[in-house]
C-alpha cells in the first residue's frame, strides 16, 4: 500500500472496549477514528494523546444495544452507516460486538479491508458474531489457539 | 477498600447479594463500593454497602486504583483492568442456565484464566465469603506486579503489519487478502 491506512476502531463499551484499547500500538501514528457507546471515554482518549503529546484521535458514539432491542439497533446500525460514509476508513477493526459486526459488514460493502477480533472472553466457541461474520472478514481472528483453524479464524495472539 | 463492579449491561443479583450478607457480617471493614447497574439499584438495593447504577470511564478508572480488592463478575474488562493495575480480584461467573448471560463464556472465562496471580475464582455465591476472606487474609502476598498495559507486542506487529501492507504473517506463511499462501523469504 502506498499510503498509511484510515482505521476506524469500534466496539460496545466495558470488556470489549478495553480489549480495544489495549490493541492500540497496532495502529499508533495511524489515522484514527474510535467509535463506541460510552461518549465518557472521549475524556480518557484524549488525556491519553495529550500525555503522549499525539493529537487527539477521531471519536464517535453510537447507541447501545442488545440484541433484544430491535429499535435500538436500528438506530445503531443507521448512525454506524452514517458514519462509514462520512469517514471511508480503509480498514475497520473491532472486537465486538454488534456495533462491530454491523460495521465490518457495511464498511466490506463500501471498499473498506475488514478486521474482527473475537473477544478474549470467548475461550471455548466464538462468540455468535464471531461465528457469523467469518466469510464476511478480510482477517478472522480469535484470541485462543486451540480455536484456531486452517480455515480460519486464525491466530495470531491475545490481548493478554 | 473492595470495589464491586459487574458490568454496565445487566444486574448481577447473586453477587451483589452475597457481598451484602458478607458485609453484614463482617460490619464496616473492609470498605465496599459497588457500581451495581440503575436496574440493580432499583431491583435490590444493597443494605450493607454504598453502591452506585454506573459510572464514567474516568470514576470507574479511579475506583478501581484506589482499591485494595477488586470483586467482579468474570468479565474480560473487569480481569484486564485488574491485572493491568496489578489490583487482586475475585470474580464469580455469570452463568447461562440462570440467564445472567447468554451463554457460559464467563464460567469458561474463569476457566481459562483462574489460574493467573491474582485471580480468585468464586464458583458460585456459597463459595464468595470463603474466597473473599481468604483473599483478605493474604492480600499483602497478592498484589502482582502489573501486566502489561498493552496487548501481546507479536500481536501488534502482526497486526500492524497487516493494516499496512495486507498480508500477515502467520508460522512463517504470510497470507494476502485473497487466502493465497507465500512463503516469507
Amino acid at each position: 500500500m502506498s499510503k498509511t491506512p484510515h482505521v476506524m476502531a469500534i466496539s460496545s463499551a466495558g470488556g470489549h472496549w478495553v480489549q480495544l484499547m489495549r490493541l492500540r500500538p497496532a495502529w499508533s501514528g495511524m489515522r484514527v477514528t474510535y467509535v463506541t457507546t460510552d461518549p465518557g471515554s472521549e475524556e480518557v482518549l484524549r488525556q491519553d494523546a495529550t500525555e503522549a503529546g499525539e493529537a487527539a484521535p477521531g471519536f464517535a458514539t453510537v447507541a447501545e444495544a442488545n440484541r433484544w432491542q430491535k429499535l435500538r439497533l436500528i438506530k445503531q446500525l443507521s448512525q454506524i452507516t452514517f458514519l462509514l460514509l462520512r469517514y471511508r476508513p480503509d480498514v475497520v477493526v473491532s472486537t465486538g460486538a454488534a456495533p462491530g459486526y454491523f460495521a465490518l459488514r457495511i464498511g466490506r460493502l463500501l471498499g473498506a479491508r475488514t478486521i474482527w477480533i473475537d473477544s478474549m472472553a470467548n475461550a471455548e466457541e466464538l462468540s455468535l458474531s464471531g461465528q457469523k461474520i467469518g466469510k464476511h472478514v478480510d482477517l478472522w481472528l480469535t484470541q485462543w489457539e486451540h480455536l484456531a483453524r486452517p480455515e480460519g479464524p486464525f491466530y495470531l495472539g491475545a490481548v493478554l | 477498600m473492595i470495589f464491586l463492579t459487574i458490568g454496565s449491561h445487566e444486574p448481577f443479583e447473586r453477587l451483589i447479594k452475597a457481598v451484602d450478607e458478607w458485609c453484614a457480617q463482617n460490619g464496616a471493614t473492609p470498605e465496599v463500593f459497588g457500581q451495581i447497574t440503575d436496574q440493580g439499584i432499583a431491583d435490590h438495593p444493597p443494605q450493607h454497602f454504598e453502591a452506585v447504577g454506573k459510572m464514567s470511564p474516568r470514576e470507574y478508572d479511579q475506583k478501581f486504583s484506589q482499591a485494595d480488592l477488586i470483586v467482579s463478575h468474570a468479565g474480560m474488562g473487569s480481569i484486564l483492568t485488574a491485572l493491568s493495575k496489578g489490583k487482586p480480584i475475585v470474580v464469580m461467573p455469570r452463568r447461562g442456565h440462570l440467564r445472567e448471560t447468554r451463554n457460559d463464556h464467563q464460567y469458561t472465562t474463569a476457566k481459562h484464566l483462574g489460574d493467573r496471580p491474582g485471580v480468585f475464582v468464586a464458583e458460585d455465591e456459597t463459595q464468595l465469603a470463603d474466597v473473599l476472606d481468604r483473599t483478605l487474609a493474604t492480600l499483602e502476598q497478592c498484589r502482582n506486579a502489573p501486566v502489561s498495559q498493552v496487548a501481546q507486542p507479536q500481536f501488534t506487529a502482526a497486526l500492524r503489519s497487516y493494516l499496512l501492507t495486507n498480508t500477515f504473517a502467520r508460522d512463517g506463511v504470510s497470507r494476502g487478502q485473497n487466502g493465497e499462501e507465500s512463503f516469507e523469504i
